[in-house]
């Protein structure tokens, strides 16, 4: 009778050892990740990042998908570089505004800023981290990359749902030579609330403002189409669905290699989607007269050369801080992605910001994020 | 359980703590009380835990439900920046998607649920019966990835443009409405995929509800000469018809409830209604879970937890029913459910 | 089965005696042809993942975090699945003893009483709970007001899924012990406790613990309560606390990456995707068989 207790315990005994073991196994993972964590080499002219004090060893930060592929490559690099980890998480646009109007993050990412009034009601400092291209992706069997040609017009028509095969003699008449089937053409959206699509519907209300009727906003009221997550999804469901279209960020499309299309700029030059086209579309910001919530808006910029879905993609930080060690980290990152960055940012056909603009954010907007009054930066 | 537990359970530690008590002098009973209070509590946890979860609920929801009224219920559609929050193209989506699952999913489980237990040896009925059931330990996550890298493709290339070929697209519900988009995520797919997912609850429930009924009764039907479908179908199903009401309602609830797999093949179109099987739509669990992280204003989040009461309290009313048509079984064979 | 001996005069009722057994043939065609249909449903969704997963389980699969860069083909699942062991696992912590010491409430001591029969029903409605409710609750009460998601918040959120269940098979297990069992240890003397732990649950312990586990894999599996609450992580926790610690900030976990894998547009991450589908599927089915077949005198299912 003594003995046969023992059974009983045997099953929490197990969850607990399960627990345990799992606990120290993730614990002594951190020896086991691919950048050293303690004793890292600091980065030249960075004194203040030896020591690391413990809560500031993580950034969280979440958002846009936008630029989601450079800001994860960027993150591993500045691990590499200064064990600091970044933990950014592609939610869209909207998450990431929700999540630091939350405070559940230390910065949130969004591609649709917010205007003076809205980051002053929610006491947030906002500025521009990079500068990316939204394409069009085709999946069309015979239509090569870079072969289909679209007008604002066209494009408009198409996600109204107003032009629906794809051998619709607008289409046509734009394409002579390319075959282009009878078939229905599957319209692919965001099903989340988007900066890309902030960005994409800015162009078509701009551009194509007599057809395109349903507003401009990270989240519309699409009249067609089916929904996908983020751009990630929106990427995997054109994939899938054979005769589908859809709007990406460019770096999803070429990392992926699918077919992307021309398109008309403001010109009236057909150019197709690259870094050079967005640069020019870019050099035309006035960063300084957009401040201080540099709110600036990309779309069809007049210029030869110019990709006329061009966007800013921009961080969200809370101006009162509650760790100042978690906020200079953060600012510390951002800083050293603004020196340090291009390189990764040109590899995946972003923009960088150029000197001159960052360091206007350095001066103007940095100093406003404070621990109890005090500017957590330099 | 019989009667004579009763006369055990009438004297619990006390009496005989103190029997024994006075041989051994001095020591105290206390394992007992603390024992069964610590049961106890652990038992009224359960309660607390759901009556916390209804209130977190309520509690959350009360800007919508007192902003925006029944209006959640009438309009039809989901447009945050519009400040439109209706729900009624989700719950149309969720109910048509359910629809396809049980029509699918029903049948084949009393089918499967009569083989198990008339058709072939209880061996054999182990085996089979395991594996319907394995069905039911897939997680979700993994019938959505399934569905999406193989189920659409097929019903996008295949299924749907030979169905557009037949008479049977002319049939309302199936003819195409005007947000189809090749109807690989659509409703259907869905509901086909949900079939699967709820088929091994709604199978296993029957078939342990057959099996109670009385062996003497069947016997009696195959006496006369009955064939075992008749059996089965007159005898067995009828007696049982409560169990197996109840097993659908089960299978009901899990399938209003599932939210992966849907998520990824509905299509995720929050702002019309659905005209055809073969549009995309949206359910209420893949709407909370696609939208609930961005939600920034206030009553975007209390309109989506209320819509999470909502789904909330239909389920529980699922659930009620269905406690309440397997106890009539139980009643009526003497068994326990 | 024959009528070889009915009374009424012959042709009309031969051929309906014929129509009945061809009916009766037909539905068993077509229960045998359902029984495979399902079985062969299950089988091909195994044959998926397996065939689309086991290309991506190497060591780099278990020994690096999970990629952040969409150009290469590095990466693996190491993190998330440490995650997800570690969540289950202080969900089980929580759920395991409670669920159990309630399913003996129900079981042993409330049993047909009123309190007890509430609990049961009430037990068996949150079942039913959809999974995605329980995270927005988890949401509410333990990410918001504390501003931070974590991984306490995700095994907080299966542990109230794992809670009814646990109850409920603890309960329908000791039911299953015959009384004889219960009355011969309290004629012997001992204390209620002592009777319901050592001997009750000795008898049932295969079923208690093929209970416990299949409690534990199927939550494991589980993605919508962890989307609001311990969300994703590309590293390796750092501790307990703090914004990389299992209280203090994101998880990676199995589920979720995989869900986020398995919508985004690179084959690579994709095929990570159907890997760690195919390690949850082992994970799952293998423990479901397992127990079946160590513990089978436990619940006879």
């Amino acid at each position: 009778m003594k003995k046969s207790a023992r059974s009983w315990r045997l099953v929490p005994l197990a969850a607990a050892a399960l627990a345990i073991a799992a606990l120290a196994l993730a614990v002594a993972g951190c020896g086991g990740s691919s950048a050293s964590d303690a004793g890292a080499p600091a980065v030249p002219g960075e004194p203040s990042l030896t020591p690391v004090p413990m809560t500031a060893d993580t950034i969280l930060g979440a958002g846009a998908s936008f630029p989601a592929p450079l800001y994860m490559k960027w993150g591993s690099d500045y691990n590499s570089v200064s064990g600091v980890k970044l933990n950014y998480q592609s939610i869209g646009s909207g998450g990431g505004i929700s999540a630091i109007e939350a405070k559940t993050v230390d910065f949130g990412a969004s591609d649709a800023p917010l205007e003076q009034a809205e980051l002053e009601a929610n006491g947030l400092a906002q500025f521009p981290m990079i500068v990316g291209g939204t394409v069009l992706v085709v999946n069309l069997d015979g239509v090569a990359d870079g072969q289909l040609k679209l007008t604002a017009d066209v494009v408009a028509g198409i996600f109204m749902g107003t032009i629906t095969t794809w051998n619709d003699p607008a289409i046509v008449k734009l394409n002579p030579g390319v075959k282009l089937p009878s078939t229905k053409i599957n319209v692919v959206h965001r099903s989340d609330g988007s900066g890309t699509t902030w960005i994409f519907t800015h162009y078509l209300t701009d551009a194509a403002g007599s057809v395109w009727t349903a507003g401009a906003d990270k989240e519309i009221s699409w009249p067609v189409g089916v929904g996908g997550k983020g751009n990630e999804g929106v990427a995997a469901s054109v994939q899938q669905l054979s005769g589908s279209i859809g709007y990406v960020e460019y770096a999803y499309a070429k990392q992926t290699g699918m077919t992307t299309t021309q398109l008309q700029n403001k010109d009236g030059q057909w150019v197709k989607p690259s870094i050079a086209s967005f640069a020019a579309a870019a050099a035309n910001a006035d960063w300084k007269a957009s401040l201080p919530s540099t709110y600036m808006v990309l779309v069809n910029q007049p210029g030869a050369d110019t990709w006329p879905i061009t966007g800013a993609s921009f961080i969200l930080m809370q101006k009162d801080q509650a760790d100042a060690a978690r906020g200079k980290a953060a600012l510390e990152f951002f800083n050293w992605a603004y020196t340090s960055g291009a390189d990764a940012a040109t590899a995946l056909d972003y923009v960088a910001i150029p000197a001159n603009v960052y360091e206007l954010v350095q001066s103007d907007v940095w100093p406003t994020i404070t621990v109890s009054g005090t500017p957590v930066w330099p | 359980m019989s009667t004579v537990e009763l006369d055990v359970q009438q004297s619990p530690g006390a009496p005989r703590g103190a029997a024994q008590a006075a041989p051994r002098g001095h020591r105290l009973r206390l394992g007992d009380p603390i024992f069964r209070g610590l049961a106890t509590a652990c038992g009224l946890a359960l309660a607390a835990a759901m009556f916390g979860l209804t209130a977190v609920l309520v509690y959350n929801a009360w800007p919508a439900i007192t902003g925006l009224g029944t209006s959640v219920l009438t309009t039809v559609a989901w447009s945050p920046v519009d400040h439109e929050y209706g729900a009624l193209a989700a719950l149309a989506g969720t109910f048509l998607s359910t629809v396809v699952a049980m029509v699918i999913a029903v049948p084949l489980a009393l089918v499967i649920a009569l083989l198990l237990v008339d058709l072939v040896h209880p061996s054999v009925a182990r085996v089979v019966g395991t594996a319907i059931e394995m069905l039911a330990a897939i997680p979700s996550i993994i019938f959505g990835m399934v569905g999406i890298f193989v189920i659409v493709p097929f019903i996008q290339d295949k299924l749907v443009p030979w169905l557009l070929t037949t008479p049977l697209a002319n049939v309302p519900g199936i003819k195409p409405g005007p947000q189809f988009q090749g109807g690989g995520v659509s409703i259907f797919t869905a509901g086909v995929v949900l079939a699967f997912m709820v088929l091994p609850f709604i199978t296993a429930v029957s078939r342990d509800v057959l099996k109670m009924v009385p062996q003497v009764t069947k016997e009696a039907g195959y006496g006369m000469g009955s064939t075992t479908w008749e059996v089965m179908h007159k005898i067995s199903m009828r007696y049982a018809n409560s169990g197996i009401v109840g097993a659908v309602f089960i299978g009901l609830g899990r399938a209003l409830g599932e939210t992966m797999a849907v998520a990824f093949l509905i299509g995720s179109l929050f702002t019309a209604l659905p005209r055809s099987l073969f549009d995309p739509g949206t359910s209420i669990a893949s709407l909370i879970a696609l939208t609930f992280s961005e939600a920034t204003e206030k009553i975007q989040v209390s309109a989506l937890i209320e819509l999470g009461l909502i789904l909330f309290l239909i389920t529980v009313v699922f659930q009620i029913l269905a406690q309440v048509w397997l106890r009539r079984v139980q009643r009526a064979t003497g068994g326990r459910a | 089965m024959s009528t070889a001996t009915d009374l009424h005069s012959a042709p009309p009722r031969r051929r309906s005696v014929t129509r009945r057994k061809a009916t009766d043939l037909v539905v068993k065609v077509l229960a045998w042809i359902g029984a495979w249909f399902g079985i062969a449903v299950m089988a091909f969704i195994v044959y998926e993942v397996v065939r689309r997963g086991a290309g991506a389980l190497n060591v780099a699969f278990f020994t690096q975090p999970t990629p952040q860069d969409v150009t290469s083909d590095t990466g693996g699942f190491a993190n998330a699945i440490v995650g997800t062991l570690a969540i289950t696992g202080v969900a089980a912590l929580i759920a395991i003893p409670m669920g159990f010491l309630g399913g003996v409430y129900l079981a042993e001591f409330g049993r047909n009483g009123r309190m007890a029969t509430a609990v049961r029903m009430i037990a068996n409605v949150v079942m039913g709970v959809p999974s995605i409710i329980v995270g927005v609750f988890a949401f509410a009460i333990l990410v918001k007001p504390l501003q931070h998601y974590s991984g306490f918040a995700g095994s907080a959120a299966l542990a109230f899924i794992m809670l009814p269940v646990m109850a409920r098979t603890t309960e329908d297990i000791l039911n299953l012990v015959p009384n004889e069992i219960r009355e011969s240890g309290l004629a012997m003397g001992a204390a209620r406790w002592k009777v319901t732990l050592g001997v009750i649950c000795k008898a049932a312990r295969g079923g208690l613990i093929t209970g416990a586990t299949l409690a534990i894999v199927r939550v494991a599996g589980e993605t919508a309560p962890l989307l609001f609450t311990a969300l994703s992580s590309p590293y390796w926790m750092t501790g307990l606390f703090g914004p990389g610690g299992f209280f203090g900030g994101p998880v990676a976990n199995l589920t979720k990456t995989i869900y986020d894998f398995s919508g985004s547009p690179y084959p690579h991450w994709q095929e990570l995707a159907w890997g760690g589908a195919l390690v949850i599927i082992i994970a799952v089915l293998g423990m479901n068989i397992l127990v079946r077949l160590l513990f089978q005198r436990g619940k006879q299912w």
